[in-house]
């Protein structure tokens, strides 16, 4: 194809990224412009933005079509993804304004940032090579690594932003490593070529290792355990809104990247890699639901179940098929409402203008907000999988998928830290209903209590109707990428 | 002796080593972790060169500049967080980074 013609292909499937890539830049340079007092326009323009992205994204085909000379690819897969990651991110955009106007701390430098790092997600799930997946996975770290320390003046969110950047570059350095191995044992950077040269049973030794590599660096930046130090200090020292962005798009996006890096050029090596998988998944439960039961301020609590909620989602990617990858994406929709729902009420847990972000500032939360709590006690039975909410479709479906692959021991091994991890959302609600109240929180503003019954309604009963539409929009979405 | 391959994979191997040991074995200055990444980085790059000229293809070498033009980005990243720290710590000792467990 000539470089006219791509080009004239490209564009308009590029129109999502490019939206995200025009409002970046001409929100810096306007906040170069304006400072400061651009704050509330450049917000809302970019909650705009993040949103029309992903709604843009909706607009392109299942059946894939190769982009910028095969560099990047659009499919099913990279739609899903980026419908997620374009609305969970514009949720978590609005979030912060909110938080951010109220509290004084209006930097236009947020809405960019967090336009950049959905721009680089954007990126890593449409990667149809070796170097758009490192591009995509920096830009979105790069600019990661800024919104964790972004309290400039606060010694914990600045130790929060240079752990991140410490250990996501370790795994950055080690998923160049990885990739420079795949690429000298099968000759190519690009994904199709891989699949060729694995299917030939070329490269050996020396692919496993590159191969593996790259999976410890794509298990850190979705946070899998035993690759999960950061997570936990980053969660606890990052501004809550930042939290809540940390925990929702990019888990999607590394998610979906490991699907496509797995089921398309590694497709040949599923022997080697469900070994890999199937451990991460196995750690990532156990450890996300037992260490979760010792903590007491709740963003370390919430990292930790984010942990175990990544160890079901590699389940049913470990399960392999496009069974295994329909039913990863399907738990991630399913798990992101909830969460995106718990850290808007940790964000409206404040008292006396300072946040109260412990367990024992939950207590007795019925008496004094009946209805935080409710949306509270419905999120958290949702992320604990209690039937009838939208967590309990999620879990059974990768739990069924699992169990169809035959990976029998997993399957009930991930049953065990469900029950765990049930155990520590059940004690938030027994505090939250029947325990000695603690001195009364500020009223909740509008926005977040929107947000949280907005999110509340989505895992009950909204997705739940809705889940054959899931369902089928996923299978359809994995069968026609892969 | 004729260089081959494997002496710079070799090479590569060990300044990747070099670099991560020098990220986890250090316990005193910040500023130390932030040379060992760029020495991971590089290394990767000694890898990618060396295989495209193992095998006659230039797209190693096209991953090489991109990797050095995001190090590049990192590492203006990386002092601009640790400029923050040092303000906010007034030091920047590696054993000090435990305000928060882990």
């Amino acid at each position: 194809m000539s470089a006219m013609s791509d080009l004239s292909t490209s564009i308009p499937l590029a129109y999502p990224e490019l939206l995200l890539a025009g409002f970046a830049l001409a929100a810096a340079i306007v906040g170069a412009w304006m400072r400061d007092s651009a704050f509330t326009a450049l917000s809302l323009l970019g909650v705009a933005a993040v949103a029309g992205a992903g709604v843009l994204a909706l607009y392109g085909p299942f059946a894939p079509v190769e982009i910028f000379q095969g560099a990047m690819v659009v499919d099913g897969v990279a739609v899903f993804a980026k419908a997620l990651i374009g609305f969970s991110g514009a949720a978590t955009l609005a979030l912060g304004w909110d938080h951010f106007a109220k509290v004084g701390d209006r930097r236009f430098e947020y809405p960019v940032l967090i336009a950049l790092a959905v721009l680089g997600m954007f990126v890593m799930v449409s990667a149809q090579d070796l170097i758009s997946l490192y591009v995509g996975v920096e830009l979105q770290s790069l600019a990661a690594y800024v919104l964790a320390a972004w309290r400039r003046d606060d010694a914990t969110s600045s130790e929060a932003g240079l752990k991140y950047f410490v250990l996501s570059a370790i795994s950055s350095g080690l998923l160049l490593f990885g990739s420079s191995f795949v690429y000298g044992f099968t000759g190519s950077i690009r994904f199709d070529a891989i699949a060729a040269a694995v299917g030939e049973g070329g490269g050996g030794i020396g692919l496993v290792f590159g191969l593996v590599l790259m999976l410890c660096a794509l298990g850190f930046k979705m946070s899998a355990a035993p690759f999960h130090m950061w997570t936990p200090d980053v969660y606890e020292g990052a501004p809550t809104p930042v939290t809540a962005f940390f925990a929702a798009a990019p888990k999607v996006a590394a998610i979906a990247l490991m699907t496509r890096v797995l089921y398309e050029p590694f497709a040949g090596m599923q022997d080697q890699w469900r070994q890999v998988v199937m451990a991460l998944a196995a750690i990532s439960m156990v450890w996300g639901s037992v260490a979760a039961l010792l903590q007491t301020n709740l963003k370390r609590l919430m990292a930790y179940s984010s942990i175990g909620n990544i160890g079901f989602a590699l389940m049913g990617v470990a399960a392999g098929g496009d069974a295994g990858a329909a039913a990863a994406l399907i738990y991630m929709t399913l798990y992101l409402p909830a969460n995106i729902g718990i850290f808007a009420l940790i964000l409206a847990m404040r008292r006396d203008g300072a946040p109260a972000e412990t367990v024992a500032d939950l207590a007795g939360l019925a008496q004094k907000r009946p209805w935080m709590a409710s949306l509270f006690t419905m999120l958290l039975f949702s992320i604990a999988g209690i039937p009838p909410f939208a967590g309990f479709i999620g879990k059974l479906v990768v739990f069924a998928t699992a169990v169809e692959a035959g990976l029998y021991w997993i399957a009930v091994l991930g049953a065990v830290a469900a029950v765990v991890s049930a155990a520590y959302y059940l004690r938030l609600i027994a505090s939250i209903w029947f325990a000695q109240p603690a001195p009364a929180l500020q009223a909740p503003s509008g926005a977040i209590m929107l947000t949280a019954a907005a999110s509340a309604a989505l895992t009950f009963p909204v997705l739940v109707l809705l889940l054959g539409a899931i369902q089928g929009w996923a299978e359809t979405a994995v069968r026609m990428s892969f | 002796m004729e260089v081959s391959l494997a002496h710079y994979l070799f090479v590569a191997a060990a300044l990747f080593t070099i670099g991560v040991f020098g990220i986890f074995v250090n316990r005193k200055n910040v500023i130390i972790i932030l040379m060992s990444i760029e020495l991971v980085l590089l290394s990767v790059n000694v890898n990618l060169v060396a295989f495209s000229a193992y095998l006659q293809n230039l797209e190693g070498q096209i991953f090489a500049m991109l990797v050095l033009t995001v190090a590049a980005a990192e590492a203006a990243v990386g002092l601009a967080i640790l400029v923050t720290y040092f303000r906010n710590r007034g030091n920047i000792a590696v054993e000090d980074i435990n305000q928060m467990r882990g």
